[in-house]
C-alpha cells in the first residue's frame, strides 16, 4: 500500500469530517457526511476490503445522504451554535 | 457544557493514543487478529463449499446465524420508522397541483375540482414547487433498468466477486428511490406500494430463516445447507454454494424493501403523498 | 530518524482513528442540534469500521478472494498469508448495513421530535419540558 496516498486520504476524511459537524447549514453537513462517506470506501477499497468498499459506496455514500437529506427536508435546514 | 465536553474529548483521545503503541504493526501478517480463525476459512471455503469469495462464503455459511440475526435487526428498524412516523390519512389536501404535459404548465385545482386521475395528459405534481426537468426525468428513466439488472448480477455473481446479498438489496433499493426523487414519491409509490415493501421484506427474512429451519427438520443442524443436495440433486458442497445464493437473495429481498419503506417514511413525514 | 519515520508510518493510521472517533463524540457531546448528534454518532461509528478493516490489513496479501483453477491447479494448496484476513470485513459488512437501518430510526426520531416542539435545538426543547 502507498503510504502517502493513504495519509493524504485520511487528511481529506478528517477535514471532511470536521466539515460535517461544524457547518451551521443542516443540508451541507448531510452533503458533506456524503463525501466523507465515499472518502472511506476509498480509503477501505486500498486496504484491499472490496466486500467492505462496496458496500459502504452503495450504503454510506448512496442512501444514508438520501435518508440525511430527506430527514433535513422534513424539518429545517437551519442549526444555531 | 463545551468546554467540559472538550476536556472528556482530549482525555479519552489521548488515553486512547497511548494505547496505540501497543497495537500490532501496521499490515503485520502475523497479528492476534489474523491467527486464530481466518487461516481456516481461507484455506477451507472452495473445499467446504467451491466459493471462492471467502467473505461471502464466512457471511452466509460459516457465520450464517449473525447475518440471519442482522437480517432482522433491519426488518426491526423499518418496523420502528413505521410506527415512530406513519400517520393515518385523513384530511384531503386543500388543492393539488397537476402539470398538463403537452403545454408544460401548472394547474392548481381547488376543493370540489376534479381531474381523471388515470390522465395521460395530466400529471399529478406535488405542492413544493420544482420546475420541470426533461433531461433529469429522461436519463433516470433510461438509467433506472440497467441499475436494476446490474444489482442482479451483483447478487446472483456474489460468489465469485465482491457482492452479495445486502449490496445488491441495497443497489436495488436505490433505484426506486432515485424513481421517487427524479419524479415524485408517488411515482414510486405506484410501482412499488407500501404493502408490497412490508411483505417483500418479511418474505426475505422467511426465506433465509425458512431455509435454516429446512435443514434442522431434515435432521441436520440448523442452516447446514448440505442438506439441500437431496433436493436440488447436487453433492454437499455444491449443495453449500447454492444455499448460500439462496440465503442471499432472501437478504436482498429483505434489505431492498426495507430500504424503500424507511424512505419512504421518511422522505414524507410518515404521511405517504408527497416528499423529497 | 528512518525508525522514527517507520514508527510514524506504522502508527499514525492509529492515530488518525482516534482523531475521527473523537470527532464525533464531540459532535455528540457537544452539539445542540440533534442532526448533529446523529451525524456525529454516524462519524463515530465509520471510525470503528476503519479500526476493525484496518486489523485485517496484511502486507503483500491480496484481496481475499481465492485464485482457483480445475483439474491440476485446482488442488493446490492456500497460504492463507497471501490473503488478507476476511473475517473483520464479513463483521464490518453487516454493521454497516444495520448502521444505515438505526441511521433511519434516528433520523424519524428527530422528525418526531420536530413535529411535536417545533425544533431540533437540544437546550430549546428542556426549556419547553421545564415550563410545562
Amino acid at each position: 500500500m502507498n503510504w502517502q496516498i493513504d495519509l493524504i486520504t485520511l487528511l481529506l476524511v478528517i477535514i471532511c469530517g470536521i466539515g460535517a459537524i461544524s457547518v451551521k447549514d443542516l443540508l451541507g453537513a448531510s452533503i458533506l457526511l456524503g463525501a466523507y462517506s465515499f472518502l472511506m470506501c476509498v480509503l477501505w477499497a486500498v486496504m484491499g476490503a472490496v466486500d467492505v468498499a462496496f458496500t459502504e459506496a452503495t450504503v454510506g455514500a448512496g442512501v444514508s445522504t438520501v435518508i440525511c437529506v430527506a430527514a433535513v427536508f422534513q424539518t429545517t435546514r437551519r442549526a444555531k451554535n | 457544557m463545551k468546554k467540559l465536553g472538550l476536556l472528556t474529548v482530549v482525555v479519552c483521545g489521548v488515553l486512547l493514543l497511548l494505547k496505540t503503541a501497543e497495537f500490532a504493526d501496521w499490515g503485520d501478517p502475523n497479528s492476534p487478529a489474523s491467527r486464530h480463525l481466518s487461516p481456516y476459512f481461507l484455506e477451507n471455503s472452495i473445499k467446504d463449499s467451491a466459493v471462492p469469495n471467502v467473505v461471502t462464503a464466512v457471511l452466509a455459511d460459516y457465520r450464517g446465524f449473525d447475518t440471519m440475526f442482522e437480517t432482522t435487526v433491519i426488518l426491526a428498524a423499518g418496523l420502528a420508522c413505521f410506527f415512530i412516523l406513519r400517520v393515518r390519512k385523513t384530511e384531503k389536501p386543500k388543492s393539488t397541483y397537476y402539470r398538463h404535459v403537452p403545454t408544460a404548465t401548472t394547474l392548481r385545482i381547488i376543493e370540489g375540482a376534479v381531474l381523471p386521475e388515470q390522465s395521460k395528459v395530466f400529471k399529478r405534481i406535488d405542492s413544493v414547487w420544482v420546475p420541470f426537468d426533461l433531461i433529469l426525468a429522461t436519463t433516470c428513466k433510461a438509467i433506472i433498468p440497467f441499475i436494476q439488472i446490474f444489482a442482479l448480477y451483483v447478487i446472483a455473481h456474489g460468489h465469485h466477486s465482491p457482492g452479495g446479498g445486502f449490496q445488491g438489496g441495497v443497489v436495488l433499493g436505490a433505484s426506486i428511490i432515485l424513481m421517487a426523487i427524479s419524479r415524485n414519491l408517488g411515482a414510486a409509490i405506484a410501482h412499488l406500494k407500501e404493502k408490497t415493501t412490508v411483505l417483500m421484506a418479511m418474505i426475505g427474512v422467511f426465506i433465509y430463516a425458512g431455509t435454516g429451519a429446512f435443514a434442522a427438520l431434515a435432521g441436520k443442524n440448523f442452516l447446514d445447507y448440505s442438506t439441500l443436495a437431496t433436493v436440488l440433486g447436487v453433492d454437499e458442497i455444491m449443495a453449500r454454494s447454492h444455499g448460500i445464493l439462496i440465503v442471499e437473495t432472501g437478504v436482498a429481498i429483505a434489505v431492498m424493501a426495507v430500504m424503500v419503506w424507511i424512505y419512504y417514511n421518511l422522505s414524507s413525514a410518515g404521511k405517504q403523498d408527497e416528499g423529497l | 530518524m528512518g525508525e522514527i519515520l517507520d514508527f510514524i508510518i506504522a502508527k499514525s493510521n492509529y492515530w488518525s482513528y482516534v482523531v475521527l472517533m473523537m470527532i464525533g463524540l464531540y459532535a455528540m457531546i457537544s452539539r445542540q442540534n440533534y442532526v448533529r448528534k446523529i451525524i456525529g454518532m454516524s462519524i463515530f461509528q465509520t471510525a470503528v469500521i476503519l479500526f476493525y478493516v484496518s486489523t485485517a490489513v496484511k502486507e503483500k496479501a491480496v484481496i481475499p478472494i481465492i485464485a482457483h483453477g480445475h483439474g491440476e491447479e485446482a488442488n493446490a494448496a492456500i497460504e492463507a498469508s497471501q490473503y488478507i484476513n476476511p473475517l473483520p470485513h464479513v463483521l464490518m459488512l453487516t454493521a454497516i448495513v444495520v448502521g444505515v437501518a438505526t441511521l433511519g430510526v434516528a433520523l424519524s426520531l428527530a422528525i418526531r421530535v420536530y413535529q411535536k416542539y417545533g425544533t431540533l435545538e437540544e437546550n430549546e426543547i428542556n426549556d419547553m419540558i421545564r415550563e410545562q
